[in-house]
């Protein structure tokens, strides 16, 4: 008995505690709230070094692969895809399952305008395939979002196979061979772009990362997050009460193509080659897998979720052909203890109306506001 | 030349469609009765079709113990003997299938529901203490022991917790459905004998022409898959609409709340919900090996994907529209691979998804279990 | 998995023995008597550098911990080619340690499951352990074209056993050999073989919609020009091929041609002669294997498989090396040519050759002959010879029938 209420505690204590810091951050002051992040900004551009840290070092680096390689071409590419996806699945509660094919359509805009058919710089082609990504979330979204719930899911599904198949089969594209000798960046300063060093490309995704999260803060908190939550907590209360949820649901789908095409060019301009099989339909499943294992909605967890699906089956590759196994398992328990996700989202206004009282009393009040800015 | 392939091959691609469209009709039942039932694409059925065909290879090859061939050709059998094989086929892949869903049920997904599982949390318990045991040995007979081992008290630990009675958000069960489906994919591929190589399945058929329609051979297998369908598929549909348990089915499917109110036992209702789909599965992987002879760890996944878009396409939760779903999508993906070519075979099935949900966009007869859903 | 290292374990005991021996006696003989064994597999003609002539053969040494790396698929859709691959190079590397027990090889793995964006991380990390002076693969021919450059960039040599992307040889990589052809020699040899041996007309060529299979298919397509009646594709992770069946049914050509890999030859022929279609079947090299035969049953007899290999004698020693290091298996596809690929490297190490520069040297120079062909390279890294052999199905086994002319 007492044994379980001890595994008891060890299973929510520390959800309380992650979900505790958020709060416990806001209510420092400014400067030592800026400090703190700036403090975990700077650790976290460290990253690559973290295996020489003593404890830490063991529990995160993955022997048999290179870690430095692990977080440049899979952690920091799941990451900013877990947010694009979880734009689209956790805050407008669409569910998307072939979101690989907008990640598909920014690696290949890369792959054709800087190797296939042109010669352009990367950091020009970047711009485009966001572009590019963002209008094929617009042409997909405009005839299939008045669909809902799971008839949505298989058709998203057979979009991601369509553009992996139609790369495959379309000569223009490379074909099954795929594209090779992509353009990567250019050298920023002390940054060279070169082939052995992951580091600069880490660098650059990290900031990358760190520019969608400001911009996903603004958006979230704005008339269109508002709009997303009404979406997506009841679709027909929010077409009453004057929402166009279907314009709100294509812009949620363009952005989340946009995130994604992002991470594509990512990997294109790191890998330098791509060719469809990069792009199969278990790779949809598993981003989702990302934002929901790290909780969806909350874009804290759609982080860690995509940093734990990328980093995991490379951490245990001492399971060699097991991992997969491993994996598999570890999703439905995860699943089963805590099927909010890591993370779960905090429903502020939910915390707002069981805490509201009338005006009278000025702390809950204040905190109203806080939930609802 | 293409436009002239199609008409001259049109009956041929007809039958064939037919029988690969009966299949995937078997494996959309399942989709679709748990759709109905709980709202959820339950992703791990595509291994539980994978699970019945290897229960069928077993009961023929090694309960049976029929050879792969006998002298240097197939163990053809023939009259009672044949039908007999047939039948113990059938019967060990719903059996092994059926079973593998109700366990799935119980413990990929009733955990999630929030009401305390014995089953789940043991064999949950005895996955992780194996898991987890893998760290220390590769020895799979060791692993197997330290997992007995731990069974007892991490299971007292998992009820406990999953005593707790919270039911998961929606989007926790897809997710505990693909771990599943890719922890059973990857069990088979690794410690089944063969690992991840292709199996054949023994051939006791003779694929014989049973008869010529307007100059097209129509095989025996083909017949026997098409007719064992709709035969399955009538006696599911009288299950449901005229048995007890049926009307139990058809209220949890409506109303999930009332139904509870009313005293039907919702956890019962959804285990045999479940069941039943294992069991159209089981009959599918039987028939699947009945035309094709093979099997591999993988080869549910592809299948899967093109049953629930059968299943979609029919109109989800609906056991009719689940039948013609899937011989609409057979048909269709052999007529546009001769026309199109046979490298566009799966975007012609999602095309002609996306096709019929923009002119009906619940599926071609709507979707209804219980003939009222909203 | 487990019984590769109880081999190598009682590998190492023998060898451990040997040395006692020789120690007890004088080293000098010792090592002169159980040079014999290495020296068969590690013949190296004229090549090998004098200096260490008299090192190179049983007795080498080495320093501790030196080994070469597999790259490739152990796990996922792909990963029975790896498991074949590894096999391979585990039995060379178990047979020279076996006979050198100063030098103690070991095989490290990168389990890439075939897949670009999990393989330059692995190849980083190879990159970074020194010991490993040579790579077996990398296995397929798309992430090769991911982690090529950065194996060129650190100069570590690779000997892939398996990607044959005719295009692969071209990038000026100095490091790439492989051990077997590329895909453009052996497509005019499928060629003439219909053409001439076959005297087909009519010809329908499938293909698998991958790199490797379209590619060859490609190449056929052009090559026979009008007498392809009949093309088609198919997806190779589905199981019914009907569609490309009824096509093939209905244009009836003499010859049928498919490129791909075993698995899916051994579904498609038994469709094709089960929906009645006599048409001679022909394929290249990736169904040369077992389970071709395993998959097709009856329906293989007679097909023709093509491969730039020759099987000599010494591929029976080496079946029986295989079926003794892992009981009741027999070799399957690209094993033999990673044991060939694997042997090249323990040659340059059993030549002394302690880093990497040392061994892409090695390399430059080696010629022997292998168990699949004699293993020389070009300076692009592609194996010498074009000859191109026709096997053919008869009696459950796949028999040489010659060259094509």
């Amino acid at each position: 008995m007492s044994l379980s209420g001890t595994f008891k505690d060890l299973t929510s204590k520390p959800a309380r505690a992650i979900s505790g810091v958020g709060e416990r951050i806001g209510e420092m002051p400014t400067v030592s709230r800026w400090s703190l992040i700036a403090l975990f900004i700077v650790s976290m551009y460290l990253m690559p070094w973290w295996p020489e840290v003593p404890v830490l070092g063991w529990l995160v680096d993955t022997p048999g692969t290179s870690f430095e390689g692990v977080i440049t071409d899979k952690v920091v590419i799941y990451v900013l895809v877990a947010l694009g996806l979880n734009v689209v699945v956790g805050l407008a509660g669409l569910l998307d399952l072939g979101y690989v094919g907008f990640y598909a359509v920014g690696a290949y805009t890369v792959g054709v305008l800087s190797s296939q058919h042109a010669n352009l710089p990367w950091l020009v082609c970047v711009p485009i395939a966001v572009l590019v990504s963002m209008a094929a979330g617009v042409i997909l979204g405009t005839p299939t979002l008045r669909l809902r719930g799971d008839y949505l899911a298989i058709v998203t599904l057979g979009f991601g196979e369509i553009i992996r198949i139609s790369a495959n089969n379309a000569e223009w594209l490379g074909g099954s061979r795929g594209i090779s000798k992509i353009a990567k960046p250019p050298n920023i300063g002390p940054l060279k772009f070169g082939i052995l060093d992951a580091k600069p490309y880490f660098f650059l995704g990290l900031t990358f990362i760190i520019v969608v999260v400001f911009l996903l803060r603004r958006l979230e908190n704005s008339r269109v997050g508002r709009a997303w939550n009404a979406v997506r907590e009841d679709e027909d209360a929010a077409e009453l009460m004057g929402v166009n949820t279907f314009k709100f649901k294509l812009w949620a789908f363009a952005i989340g193509a946009a995130i994604g095409g992002l991470a594509g060019t990512l990997y294109a301009g790191k890998v330098r080659f791509i060719n469809p099989s990069n792009f199969p339909l278990q790779l949809s499943i598993l981003f989702l897998a990302a934002v929901v294992l790290g909780g969806t909605g909350n874009m804290w967890g759609a982080i860690l979720g995509g940093a734990v699906v990328a980093w995991m089956p490379e951490r245990f590759r001492g399971f060699a052909d097991k991992r997969v196994f491993v994996f598999g398992v570890a999703l439905v328990l995860v699943m089963v203890f805590r099927p909010q996700g890591l993370i779960p989202r905090k429903i502020r206004k939910e915390r707002w109306l069981v805490n509201w009282k009338p005006p009278e009393s000025t702390p809950q009040s204040g905190e109203a506001e806080v939930g609802r800015g | 030349m293409s436009d002239w392939l199609i008409y001259r091959t049109f009956l041929d691609l007809t039958v064939t469609g037919l029988a690969l469209g009966a299949i995937y009709a078997l494996v959309a039942l399942g989709y679709t009765l748990v759709y109905g039932v709980l709202r959820l694409i339950n992703f791990a059925h595509s291994e539980i079709f994978m699970v019945g065909t290897f229960a069928t290879l077993i009961t023929a090859t090694n309960f049976i113990g029929i050879p792969l061939l006998e002298e240097g050709n197939y163990p053809y059998r023939t009259g009672f003997t044949l039908v007999a094989i047939l039948l113990a086929c059938i019967v060990g892949g719903m059996v092994v299938s059926g079973a593998g869903a109700v366990l799935l049920e119980r413990v990929a997904y009733r955990p999630l529901r929030g009401s305390g599982e014995h089953v789940g949390a043991v064999v949950l318990a005895f996955t992780t203490a194996f898991t987890v045991s893998l760290v220390f040995s590769e020895t799979t007979r060791t692993n197997v022991i330290i997992g007995l081992i731990g069974t007892a008290p991490i299971a007292v630990l998992y009820l406990r917790i999953f005593r707790r009675g919270r039911q998961a958000p929606r989007l926790a069960f897809l997710i505990s459905a693909i771990g599943a489906s890719t922890a059973i994919a990857e069990a088979v591929a690794i410690w089944s004998p063969r690992d991840r190589e292709q199996y054949q399945t023994a051939r006791v058929l003779e694929k014989k022409v049973l008869f010529e329609f307007l100059g097209t051979d129509v095989r025996i297998d083909y017949v026997l898959v098409v007719i064992g369908a709709l035969l399955m598929m009538t006696a599911l549909v009288l299950f449901v609409n005229r048995t007890r348990l049926g009307r139990g089915v058809r209220a949890v499917a409506q109303d999930v709340e009332t139904a509870k109110i009313l005293g039907v036992n919702v956890d019962f209702v959804i285990l045999i919900t479940f069941l039943l789909g294992g069991v159209m599965a089981g009959a599918a992987a039987m028939m699947f090996t009945l035309v094709y002879d093979q099997t591999r760890f993988n080869i549910g996944f592809l299948l899967g994907v093109k049953s629930f878009t059968a299943a979609v396409l029919g109109g989800i939760g609906n056991l009719r529209g689940a039948l013609l779903g899937g011989f609409v999508l057979g048909l269709g993906e052999n007529y546009g691979a001769a026309i199109f070519g046979g490298e566009w075979k799966d975007v012609i099935a999602f095309i002609l998804l996306l096709v019929v949900l923009m002119f009906r966009p619940t599926g071609i007869l709507g979707e209804s279990l219980a003939k009222a859903r909203v | 998995m487990k019984k590769t290292r109880l081999v190598r374990a009682a590998a190492l005991a023998v060898s451990l023995a040997f040395v006692a021996a020789a120690c007890g006696d004088d080293s000098d003989s010792g090592a002169t008597e159980d040079t014999t064994a290495a020296a068969e597999e590690t013949t190296t003609g004229d090549t090998t550098a004098p200096a260490e002539g008299g090192e190179a053969a049983g007795g080498a040494t080495c320093a501790e911990g030196t080994s070469i790396a597999f790259f490739g698929a152990l796990s996922g859709d792909a990963g029975n080619l790896g498991q074949n691959i590894k096999k391979g190079a585990d039995l060379a590397i178990a047979q020279f340690n076996a006979a050198n027990a100063g030098c103690q090889v070991s095989l490290k793995e990168f389990d890439s499951q075939g897949s670009p964006d999990q393989a330059p991380a692995l190849a980083t990390e190879a990159i970074a352990d020194a010991a490993i002076l040579g790579i077996v693969g990398p296995a397929f021919s798309g992430e090769s074209k991911a982690v090529n450059p950065l194996f060129d960039e650190a100069g570590l040599s690779i000997i892939t056993p398996s990607a044959t992307n005719a295009e692969l040889n071209d990038n000026g990589w100095k490091i790439f050999h492989r051990a077997l052809a590329g895909d453009d020699k052996q497509g005019p040899g499928i060629v003439a073989y219909i053409q001439n041996k076959l005297a087909a007309e009519t010809v329908g060529v499938i293909d698998d919609a991958s790199e490797y299979g379209k590619g060859l298919a490609d190449i056929v397509r052009d090559g026979l020009g009008d007498k392809v009646v009949a093309s088609d594709s198919v997806d190779p992770a589905a199981a019914d091929f009907s569609a490309a069946v009824s096509v093939m049914k209905d244009a009836a050509p003499a010859a049928i041609f498919y490129g791909g890999y075993y698995a899916e030859a051994g579904k498609l022929a038994k469709q094709l002669r089960d929906a009645g279609v006599e048409a001679t079947l022909v394929f290249g090299d990736g169904v040369k294997d077992i389970g071709y035969i395993e998959a097709a049953g009856p329906a293989a007899e007679g097909s023709i498989i093509t491969c730039t290999c020759a099987d000599g004698a010494s591929n029976a020693d080496f079946a029986a090396a295989y079926g003794e290091q892992f009981p009741g298996e027999t070799p399957q596809t690209y094993a033999a040519e990673a044991y060939d690929a694997a042997n090249a490297f323990l040659a340059a190490i059993a030549s002394g050759a302690a880093d990497r520069a040392a061994v892409l040297e090695f390399l430059k120079s080696y010629d022997a002959a292998g168990v699949t062909k004699q293993i020389k390279w070009d300076e692009t890294g592609e194996v010498a010879g074009n000859a191109v052999y026709s096997y053919k199905v008869e009696g459950g086994a796949i028999v040489v029938e010659g060259l094509i002319e």
